[in-house]
């Protein structure tokens, strides 16, 4: 991580750059690394408490071509960060307060008050963890509901604990939280799981991990503390408790749109429109990359990719406004 | 001034019979959002200084008062005043956030 200032010190900053970058996941780094070594100096808003994004909340990461051997989510953003700021990209914790993306000139103002200018901007927000909406989710939540098996599955030492979802992320919770619970069951909405074959595997040979197939989650019992769940099928619509200390919801994503709502097209997905394979928003000038524009793939590798489209289309829109500025200016000399 | 480390052996002596506000940081070290509200509230400690202490618990190495406290997620962070909890938070948030849920004890 880079310097912070001292706390209590900050100056107001209000400067103008060629491009900012917002959100500090795979897709954003990505974007960093190539905007940096096209000289356009990015700066980029990482976020204050989740900047690296989802991986920093992942242990083993296996997937990533080049680390054979796997390499930790954590480890894998802070050598993206360090790459970016190696070719001189800016990398600023704070939080995008309010943007405004229309005409030449985009403004960005950060929860510190600082306000950045910049003439593109590209928007890699990721997604956030989506919800069960069920009564009591939010009640217990830190008191048994978790969205993170890394940051709390050593609170569940030989107990018993549940995962929702059947998605990799599910997989990957509900085989870390086997070194600490005594049992962990998968509680999935349909008989068919989402997650990648090998994900799978691994969670259906470990003896620890019991699938419950056709449930789902209606109810959270427990009055400080979580106690059980309640669940109903899907296909008999009977109903039933299991007894879980903890609940780990992993059902997906929603992308986190809502610093452009209204201004910038959006997918029947929630996800930002972007124009063909390119990542060029409805808005002149604004570029869009990783999970936020991808309903589908949602991986380190593919927000990577997708990164690098917006740092080069930026980098060619920019080329672009320099070129008919410079034509205005012989034709007006 | 910045956060202190309180432990086990030390809770009851720093926090409970602590005449001023106090907020406790439960954390660990392998927690990514732990890491990440840290200076946060270095800079919240340093900047109320005169209204509320800031101090951190290990988790990993005084499990009886994370245990005694029930903690189940990290960060968890508890306002005491005269050894009695009177609030909780848990989760990384920013500043102003964070800011927002202590308001009460930062006027």
């Amino acid at each position: 991580m880079s310097e912070r200032l001292p706390p209590g010190t900050h100056l107001v900053r209000n400067d103008m750059r060629h491009v900012i970058i917002i959100g500090s996941g795979p897709a954003g780094y990505t974007a960093a690394i190539y905007a940096a070594r096209a000289n356009l100096e990015p700066l980029v808003i990482a976020s204050s408490v989740e900047f690296g994004g989802e991986l920093m909340k992942t242990t083993e990461v296996e997937n990533f071509p080049g680390f054979p051997e796997g390499i930790m989510g954590p480890d894998l953003m802070t050598r993206m960060q360090q790459q970016a700021e190696r070719f001189g990209a800016e990398i600023v914790y704070d939080d995008v307060v309010s943007l405004e993306l229309e005409g030449p000139v985009k403004s960005v103002t950060l929860g510190n008050g600082d306000r950045h200018e910049a003439h593109a901007v590209i928007f890699a927000t990721g997604s956030a963890y989506r919800k069960l909406g069920i009564a009591d989710e939010e009640r217990l939540s830190g008191y048994g509901v978790s969205w993170c098996a890394t940051c709390d599955g050593a609170f569940f030492r030989q107990k018993t604990v549940a995962v929702v979802g059947g998605g990799d992320s599910a997989m990957e919770e509900a085989t870390f939280l086997t070194r600490f619970a005594d049992k962990v069951y998968v509680i999935h909405r349909s008989e068919t799981l989402r997650a990648s074959a090998a994900m799978q595997d691994r969670a259906r040979n470990d003896p620890k991990i019991e699938f419950v197939f056709n449930k789902t989650v209606e109810h959270i019992y427990g009055s400080d503390l979580v106690t059980g769940v309640g669940l109903v099928d899907t296909v008999t619509g009977e109903e039933t408790t299991l007894d879980v200390s903890g609940l780990f919801i992993a059902i997906g994503a929603d992308p986190r749109t809502h610093l452009v709502h209204g201004v910038v097209d959006l997918t029947e997905h929630g996800t930002i429109a972007v124009e063909g394979r390119s990542s060029r928003t409805s808005v002149e000038g604004v570029f869009a990359a990783g999970d936020v524009v991808d309903p589908t793939y949602r991986q380190a590798i593919t927000a990577a990719g997708s990164g690098t489209v917006a740092a080069l289309d930026a980098q060619h829109y920019l080329e672009t406004l320099h070129d008919a500025a410079r034509e205005t200016a012989s034709a007006t000399a | 001034m910045s956060t202190r480390d309180v432990t086990d052996a030390t809770f009851e002596q720093e926090v409970l019979n602590s005449e001023k506000t106090i907020m406790v940081d439960f954390w660990a070290e392998w927690c990514g959002p732990c890491r990440a509200v840290s200076p946060i509230l270095d800079a919240i400690a340093t900047e109320n200084a005169d209204k509320i202490d800031i101090v951190k618990l290990n988790v990993d190495d005084n499990p009886q008062t994370a245990m005694k406290y029930q903690i189940t997620s990290i960060p968890a962070m508890k306002v005491f005043k005269r050894g009695e909890v009177v609030k909780t938070v848990i989760g990384a948030k920013p500043k102003p956030a964070l800011e927002a849920d202590l308001a009460e004890f930062l006027a």
